[in-house]
């Protein structure tokens, strides 16, 4: 069953195309991560998913519900869409605490008490317990991306979308991330990742997507994509020869 | 120059710098309330809102504040009693009031908006993702650290706001400049008078202005 199914999706920025006729999906369990250089379009393609950003033509499914369709109450939808972010994006003013209660009591309507709980248990899962009483910027920029997991896995995210989460990252905190990434992914959950870390991508992403000037120029299985080298596009093999050539 | 008679008058000037605040603390709440209404209609996708925004800064920002005070000591009433059908009797205080307000809010807007547009469009965008209205983003997380960052320049305005105050003599109230005027030809000793109003009016506002400079530091670090 799919859970996001992007569906012949273009957008345009006045006269620029950013995305051209994108089609994919991501079924429920899986993960999938997208790729490609910079200006591609992947990060635009995976905030079209929760309508941070609004796309001209064709639509989006999430559940079962139309991204696109101006009827649909977008808070709500997105309220059920977990978004991790590259430059994590906590919100300075508030605590730990209250990042990670906030919406749970605003959107969701939790009592403090059981946000609270909730909050406190992803902080746990994230190891980061002891700091909940901490302002974000207090925190090292590894912890503060895994306290911006924590915080959307407290709304019980149906799916998890991940915009470049460790390029911001200073190198030796990537894998603390990453390790939540990975554990997340054995859970079952399902996840978009738009990023970098190829290691990653071997480790757990089922299927792999590469972008190139605003289109899907592979989508494949994973072991296709790492495994059948010389099948890939010419820019897929450029990007990837880049990428791993260290 | 003799200035034995200001000690005695201490309660009656104190009345008029209790006016002067008063004026002062309404105004300053009602502007920037009124401000940052503004600021959202300004920065809105409406071309409606925020032409009628962008149009109301402009004009109030052109004309002089005294022009706004005496006009609105004549024209409230008229409204009102447009509105109404019965004369109703608008003291003025009130109308300086309105006038202020009005008038502060051309001026606390454009603070506001510089102070929103300074945080990053990735706090709006995550407090969208975690589910947030509009208004609850910008009630929430926008709202708070902008006013965080905007605090000094709205303290400035307000230094300002609390000098032209003094404005309301044009319609007679009697705030702290009007009852040293007053006092002071009462007692025969204006020049003193008004120099002793002189020396307040700048204690307060450099005062308040240097505590500004300091606070700024603080929050710039």
């Amino acid at each position: 069953m799919s859970m996001i199914e992007i569906k012949n999706v273009s957008k345009w920025y006045g006269d620029f195309q950013v995305l051209t006729d994108c089609t994919t999906d991501v079924k429920k369990g899986e993960v999938v991560v997208v790729c490609g250089p910079s200006g591609s379009g992947k990060s635009t393609l995976i905030k079209t998913v929760n309508a941070l950003e609004p796309f001209q033509k064709g639509d989006i499914i999430v559940d079962g519900i139309s991204v696109g369709d101006p009827k649909t109450d977008l808070p709500k939808l997105r309220a059920r869409i977990g978004m991790v972010f590259q430059n994590f994006e906590l919100f300075p003013h508030l605590s730990i605490t209250e990042n990670l209660t906030i919406a749970q009591q605003r959107v969701l309507g939790r009592s403090k008490d059981e946000a609270m709980q909730k909050g406190m248990h992803y902080l746990d899962r994230v190891g980061l317990k002891a700091q909940a009483n901490k302002f974000p910027g207090q925190l090292s920029g590894g912890q503060q991306q895994r306290v911006a997991i924590a915080r959307a896995l407290a709304m019980d995210p149906i799916a998890m979308l991940f915009d470049e989460p460790t390029s911001a990252l200073d190198p030796e905190m990537v894998n603390e991330v990453l390790d939540v990434m990975v554990e997340l992914a054995h859970e079952g959950m399902t996840m978009m990742c738009v990023t970098h870390e190829m290691g990653f991508a071997r480790k757990v992403a089922n299927r792999v997507i590469f972008m190139d000037r605003g289109a899907i120029v592979e989508d494949c299985e994973k072991e296709e994509f790492f495994g059948n080298i010389d099948a890939r596009s010419e820019r897929a093999r450029q990007f990837l020869s880049k990428i791993l050539a260290h | 120059m003799d200035f034995s008679q200001i000690i005695p008058s201490l309660p009656s000037l104190w009345d008029g710098m209790k006016l002067t605040l008063q004026l002062l603390l309404l105004a300053v709440a009602g502007g920037i309330a009124l401000g940052t209404v503004l600021a959202l209609a300004r920065m809105s996708n409406s071309a409606l809102l925020s032409g009628f925004a962008k149009a109301y800064v402009n004009y109030f920002r052109s004309i002089p504040l005294l022009l706004v005070i005496t006009w609105f000591y004549l024209a409230v009433p008229m409204i009102l009693n447009w509105i109404t059908g019965e004369f109703v009797a608008v003291g003025a205080f009130t109308s300086c009031l309105v006038a202020f307000v009005m008038f502060e809010a051309a001026y606390y807007c454009e603070i506001v908006r510089a102070g929103i547009q300074s945080i990053s469009k990735g706090q709006i965008n995550a407090a969208y993702a975690v589910g947030m209205t509009y208004s609850q983003a910008m009630r929430l997380i926008i709202l708070p650290q902008a006013f965080r960052k905007m605090t000094p320049l709205l303290l400035q305005q307000t230094i300002i706001l609390f000098q032209d105050t003094s404005l309301v003599y044009a319609v007679g109230l009697i705030d702290f400049l009007n009852a040293a005027r007053a006092r002071g030809d009462i007692m025969g000793q204006s020049h003193e008078f008004l120099i002793f109003a002189g020396a307040v009016y700048f204690v307060i506002s450099f005062g308040a202005s240097s505590l500004v400079k300091r606070l700024q530091k603080r929050l710039a670090v």
